[in-house]
């Protein structure tokens, strides 16, 4: 009891402190002058983003609420106009689009790619694979690790002769749409088939719900394969397939290949792209093929002001000093060149009640 | 320190007028307070059943342009393509079903024993611990049960019960225990929904054995019954009602499952006989594709998904209700 009063002073002491760090002022729930920006999606970019919001915060006091609900919620969320900006791992379709609340910019912040991994206790080095393989593999049409197909692609090496069990996700995810975007890129036969989503009816396989359910099932069942983001596979030390890209070289995923994946595309963009493009399958020798952006979108028109030049100053910060903390945490900076334009492309925001 | 005097400083006089008017005022109040109560009790009791129509009306709504567009189809297909808007949920009701149907087949006979062993046989030194552990089972959050399954349960499945089901037994050539088992599948669901379920199904149970009178048992021992044909005969007849009671409880909690019934059913959304092959509930199927689905009919669909599991719980328990009803008429 007798400790209450001294308590209350001290919290009283903690609120009313001046101080000057904006996260000190998140704590306190003052906030008086510092605007908070609201922001939901895409779980995939969040350890990056919520490491942006934080030094960002204390860089600046501005203090950015992030929800990783996933990049449909995130859709949803933005499109409503509940949340300041969205963060998907897929762009926005045209009717989705058509029903926001205005024109909306698609601005890639990182890169992520998909790891193949799978399950062959026997095997020392990484297998190889093509996108073809990957297709007939996922369809139901190579059932053995032993089949011809495979035992050509990985000349020398004698792969096991076990069934193959496909592992695949079970919810939607952006993920799933990376890795069938890819599919349906290099296969014919899939593109007929199940085709590109983020749910798809896969032909054949296990459904595990989300990186962890993939990866365990992999994990315990001898001679499964299932897909799974590259951050994910590193962290948990999966072993990895190597894949055989556009040029014809077989190439391990790495930031490095998703950079250059994304240069080779961006190189060829037209001035006015909205930057909803793919990069899986792209050129270059040494470009990863199951590779894909991540975008933050934002309302070319921003109603609030204050609001809205906040947001223009934290997209300029996270493609400048952002980008350096991205390999640090497994993800890939954008090429320079993109960064450059896309700092252009910032000024096309237009900020309501400035010209 | 003892008593009110305690409390009251000694010669305060202000208890005594309050006796002298206490009847006729708390008359008054009381009438007061019994309407009152009254209406609040019946709101409380309204609010309820209300709650449940605005549940179903609003499901209804939201599931209605997913179920105009597909008709019967939506529950006698199987074909989920969300890209080419075909909706048919067939695998996961009959996934739902099925587990549920597993748990119980499992869970029942083995909640019951613990809850006559708790009740009848048990030393009254370990009827509390026991019934104590039986009872956390129930205190467990359903995302353990799923790791636990993942980590213990699918080894345990896939190495020595599978192939002692399969080879050991000669089960392998029924159609229920046939082709390739990776864990993963409708009988890893039906174990762990038949854990969870089994603390709901002995807590009634056992509180149900409990209350049989003891006059009940006495007469049946002084007829000579053995212990076994005293509860056999005796108890057990008396608890009936109370005992589905427990079941239907489990049954409601199994087909709502969601978490671990995800982590290990394997979520394919196809009509297997095998309990070796993966399934898909419809629990499940809502919380796989609920937070990535953006498109109208796609979210129409998933409601629909619910409104066909809440109507099939509905059903499920009102046949429940009706055995109950049979089975106590019977009786004396």
């Amino acid at each position: 009891m007798r400790c209450w009063p001294l308590a209350v002073a001290a919290l009283a002491a903690i609120a009313c402190s001046p101080d000057e760090s904006g996260s000190r002022q998140n704590a306190a729930g003052a906030g008086s002058g510092s605007v908070a920006l609201t922001g939901a999606g895409a779980t995939f970019p969040y350890p990056l983003y919520s490491k942006w919001f934080a030094d960002y915060a204390n860089a600046t006091g501005v203090r950015i609420n992030y929800q990783s609900i996933g990049s449909g919620g995130g859709i949803r969320q933005f499109s409503e106009g509940t949340v300041d900006f969205g963060a998907s791992d897929s762009p926005m379709k045209d009717e989705e689009i058509a029903k926001a609340k205005g024109p909306v910019l698609h601005i890639p912040t990182v890169l992520g790619a998909l790891a193949i991994t799978y399950n062959l206790p026997e095997l020392k080095a990484p297998v190889k694979l093509t996108g073809e393989a990957l297709a007939s593999i996922f369809l139901g049409k190579i059932t053995r690790w032993n089949d011809p197909q495979l035992s050509a692609l990985n000349g020398g090496v004698a792969l096991p002769s076990r069934d193959i069990l496909v592992v695949h996700r079970s919810d939607g995810s952006g993920t799933t749409f990376v890795f069938t975007d890819y599919l349906t890129t290099v296969s014919s036969a899939w593109s007929a088939g199940p085709g590109r989503g983020k749910e798809v009816p896969w032909p054949v396989g296990l459904g595990g719900k989300g990186n962890e359910g993939v990866a365990g099932q992999v994990k315990q069942t001898p001679g499964s394969i299932g897909y799974v983001e590259l951050a994910y596979a590193k962290q948990n030390n999966l072993p990895f397939a190597s894949i055989r890209n556009a040029a014809g070289q077989f190439v391990l995923p790495s930031p490095a290949g998703m950079t250059a994946a994304a240069a080779a595309v961006a190189g060829n963009l037209p001035e006015n792209t909205d930057y909803r493009i793919s990069i899986v399958n792209a050129p270059g020798a040494s470009s990863y093929p199951i590779s894909s952006f991540t975008w933050i979108l934002a309302y070319e028109q921003q109603q609030d002001s204050v609001k809205g030049r906040k947001l223009v100053d934290f997209l300029r910060w996270a493609l400048t000093e952002g980008e350096k903390q991205a390999a640090a945490l497994d993800y890939a900076p954008l090429p320079a060149a993109m960064v450059t334009r896309l700092q252009q492309r910032l000024n096309s925001i237009r900020i309501a009640g400035s010209t | 320190m003892t008593g009110p005097a305690a409390k009251l400083p000694a010669g305060a006089p202000a208890e005594a007028p309050q006796w002298t008017s206490l009847a006729p005022v708390t008359m008054e109040a009381s009438a007061r307070g019994d309407r009152i109560y009254h209406t609040v009790i019946t709101a409380f009791a309204i609010s309820i059943p209300l709650l449940l129509l605005l549940i179903a009306i609003s499901i209804g709504l939201a599931a209605w342009p997913a179920l105009s567009q597909s008709g019967l189809s939506f529950i006698t297909t199987s074909e989920w393509d969300v890209a080419r808007g075909r909706f048919g949920v067939a695998p996961a009701i009959y996934g739902t079903i099925v587990s549920s149907a597993i748990a119980l087949v499992l869970a029942t006979p083995l909640a019951i024993g613990v809850s006559i062993f708790l009740s009848e046989i048990a030393p009254s030194w370990l009827r509390q611990p026991v019934g104590f552990l039986v009872d956390l089972l129930a205190a467990i959050p359903s995302v353990v049960y799923g790791l636990w399954g993942i980590f213990v349960l699918i080894p345990l499945l896939r190495d020595p019960i599978a192939p002692f089901l399969k080879d050991t037994l000669g089960l392998g050539n029924t159609p229920f225990f046939s082709g390739q088992n990776y864990g993963y599948s409708m009988l890893a669901a039906g174990v762990i929904l038949a854990i969870m379920i089994l603390p709901f199904i002995s807590a009634v149970t056992r509180e149900v054995l409990l209350a049989v009178p003891r006059s009940q048992r006495e007469a049946a021992l002084a007829l000579g019954a053995t212990r076994w044909e005293m509860i056999r005969d005796a108890v057990l007849p008396y608890a009936r009602s109370g005992i589905i009671g427990g079941i239907i409880l489990g049954l409601g909690r199994a087909l709502g499952e969601t978490m671990a019934v995800t982590m290990l059913i394997g979520n394919r959304p196809e009509i297997s006989a095998s309990l070796f092959a993966p399934g898909y509930t419809m629990a499940s199927l809502i919380a796989n594709e609920f937070t990535e689905a953006t498109n109208d009919l796609h979210l129409s669909a998933l409601m629909a998904v619910g409104a066909v599991l809440f109507t099939i719980t509905l059903i499920v328990n009102a046949l429940a209700r009706w055995l109950v009803w049979r089975v106590t008429k019977g009786r004396v």
